[in-house]
């Protein structure tokens, strides 16, 4: 089933790490396996953000060695980034198999992305100038506790409560689907692709590497390569309602927009808010109350509608 | 437009005309016994006794059994305040009562009611009034998608615009929708009427069996099956009087709203094998 909520301030920053939380939490019996943020903070004009872990959570709890190798996963991540000239100035230990850092760089990311995520056991979470990517076992509150989100101020974000039906309970297959290796590029999706390998492996021809076997990857990729090539979100957005086949209700975000679609069959809810100063989006009403309790108007985009926001 | 050729008491009470012809059509019960019309253990409540609950700390669970408390003691009007778009608010009341919701309702709210007389000042979610069998349910927003589904009998008035499959499998009683549908509105439409003041998505009334589904503005495109009739002086009374009762008007006149019916080439109504089907259609 799965719960998947979107806002966006205009003109303006908020606490949105808070305001997702809520949007979430709300919304957990839609998916109480797994809980993922994408929140897009104040932006870093020349520096990049990137979140990566180095076991999974269930990992941890397998014994004594585990301790001792996620040290030196952390190392070689250290070591690797060092030779590639990335020069880090900010350092965050989220969790004991999570990192936060900041760093400038000048080189080639896709190859920096690429080195790192070669380390048995490593996984790079987001990266960007904006994006920060968090997605961990449990519910809303679970996860913004451990991450200690709540304060995190920033103009948009995009949440996901997953309910695993075709891949696995863990950290990889959580939502929402950074656009690897693409800047600031994110997705949370509720429904299936049918034509996804087809699609996956035209995009593998490309070059572009899937760091899951999840269908919702794919979209993300899919508009971070169309935006690479020039097509603005919107237009990609509207050729996605095409070419993706399926049930599909998505919602994307990048360093600046806040965008949602919806297939011809409508088979997947969503809900919107809309006034001149903030846009809020969920799979269900409860989740826009969560933020809104008073009375306000809400209504469901209809089949085959694509809406895009900016900040 | 055709001219009018049936008039009955029925149709004199504002309710519907047509005529039942199903072949599953059974008569359970004689409509003279009147004791058949109000359920065994149902409450007799006074309308002129009003209380109110006030949802906001409440599960959709306590706020139902609140409500069946409060008839159970003789309340005949309610009003619930802060529902906070929970879910399945207002579900299962079989019995008469006066019930007002201040603000919005979640998914399946006020589904299988049997009497009720509802109103809902804010929005409602998903599935809103599904296999409601008698009452009306006045809706004065929006509403989400698979709206009265599987409908069985009773007015469910939606004043805005309502998503997709409006309507899906209804087999009895009125929809009327103040704004426009989504698509597949009517798919498999059984019995009863859909009144749309505005526009309808595509595939209006696919595969519907029986009914009729009476469009104010315009159709994005018809389903398989769903074929145009004319309007008669018996459809435009009946919908200036059904109209009337909930404040609305069609924007271009009752009169000039398009008609949509079965074709009953699909379903049912021949002896064909589906390979001589697929040349009829």
């Amino acid at each position: 089933m799965c719960g998947i909520a979107g806002l966006i301030h205009r003109g303006t920053n908020a606490d949105i790490g808070s305001e997702m939380t809520a949007m979430l939490q709300s919304i957990k019996h839609r998916g109480p396996d797994s809980t993922g943020f994408a929140l897009y903070g104040t932006g870093l004009q020349d520096q990049y953000v990137m979140r990566f872990k180095v076991a999974e959570q269930e990992d941890v709890k397998k014994g004594f060695r585990i301790h001792d190798e996620m040290k030196a996963r952390k190392r070689a991540v250290d070591e690797r980034l060092a030779e590639l000239g990335v020069e880090v100035t900010s350092e965050e230990q989220a969790t004991e198999y999570a990192y936060r850092y900041v760093f400038s760089f000048d080189g080639d990311l896709r190859r920096a992305t690429d080195y790192v995520e070669d380390i048995e056991g490593v996984e790079t979470i987001s990266l960007g100038h904006a994006l920060e990517l968090v997605k961990d076992l449990g519910d809303a509150t679970r996860v913004s506790t451990q991450y200690e989100l709540g304060g995190f101020r920033g103009t948009h974000a995009i949440g996901h409560t997953r309910m695993a039906t075709e891949s696995d309970v863990d950290i990889r297959s959580a939502h929402p689907y950074w656009a690897y290796p693409f800047n600031d590029v994110a997705v949370v999706h509720n429904g299936q692709l049918t034509n996804y390998w087809g699609m996956r492996r035209e995009m593998e021809r490309r070059g572009h590497r899937f760091m899951s076997n999840c269908d919702s990857e794919l979209i993300a990729v899919y508009l971070a390569d169309a935006i690479d090539r020039g097509e603005e979100l919107e237009g990609a957005m509207w050729r996605s309602i095409d070419e993706l086949d399926g049930v599909f209700t998505y919602v994307v975000a990048t360093g600046d927009r806040l965008g949602m679609a919806k297939d011809v069959m409508a088979a997947k809810p969503m809900v919107l808010y809309e006034s001149d100063d903030f846009v809020a989006l969920a799979s269900e009403e409860v989740a826009i109350r969560a933020i809104f309790p008073e009375e306000i108007d809400t209504y469901d985009p209809y089949e085959g509608e694509v809406r895009v926001w900016q900040s | 437009m055709a001219e009018l050729d049936r008039e009955g008491a029925s149709f004199e009470m504002g309710m519907h005309t047509e005529q039942l012809s199903g072949r599953t059509q059974q008569v359970y019960f004689s409509p003279e016994e009147a004791e058949n019309f109000t359920y065994p253990e149902a409450f007799d409540v006074d309308f002129n006794r009003r209380t109110e609950i006030d949802a906001a700390e409440l599960d959709s669970g306590a706020v139902n059994r609140k409500l069946r408390e409060l008839m159970e003691q003789g309340y005949g009007t309610i009003v619930v305040k802060n529902p906070g778009a929970k879910h399945s608010l207002g579900v299962g009341i079989l019995n008469r009562l006066q019930l007002y919701f201040e603000g919005s309702l979640g998914y399946f709210g006020c589904g299988l009611i049997d009497g009720p007389n509802v109103r809902i000042s804010g929005r409602v979610g998903w599935s809103c009034a599904e296999n409601m069998m008698a009452g009306t349910v006045v809706i004065e927003k929006n509403a989400g998608s698979v709206f009265g589904a599987a409908l069985r009998g009773g007015d469910l008035v939606c004043k805005g615009d309502v998503g997709s499959r409006t309507g899906i499998d209804m087999k009895g009683g009125t929809i009327i929708v103040g704004g426009r549908t989504g698509a597949f509105s009517g798919f498999m439409m059984q019995r009863g009427r859909m009144v749309i003041l505005g526009d309808a998505g595509v595939n209006l009334g696919d595969s519907m069996y029986d009914g009729t589904i009476y469009v104010g503005g315009k159709i994005a495109g018809l389903g398989v099956d769903a074929v145009e009739a004319e309007m008669n002086a018996l459809d435009a009374q009946w919908l200036e009087r059904k109209l009337r009762l909930y404040g609305l008007e069609a924007p271009r006149g009752a009169a000039n709203m398009t008609k949509i019916v079965a074709g009953k080439k699909l379903w049912n109504y021949d002896n064909l094998e589906p390979t001589e089907k697929k040349l009829v259609l």
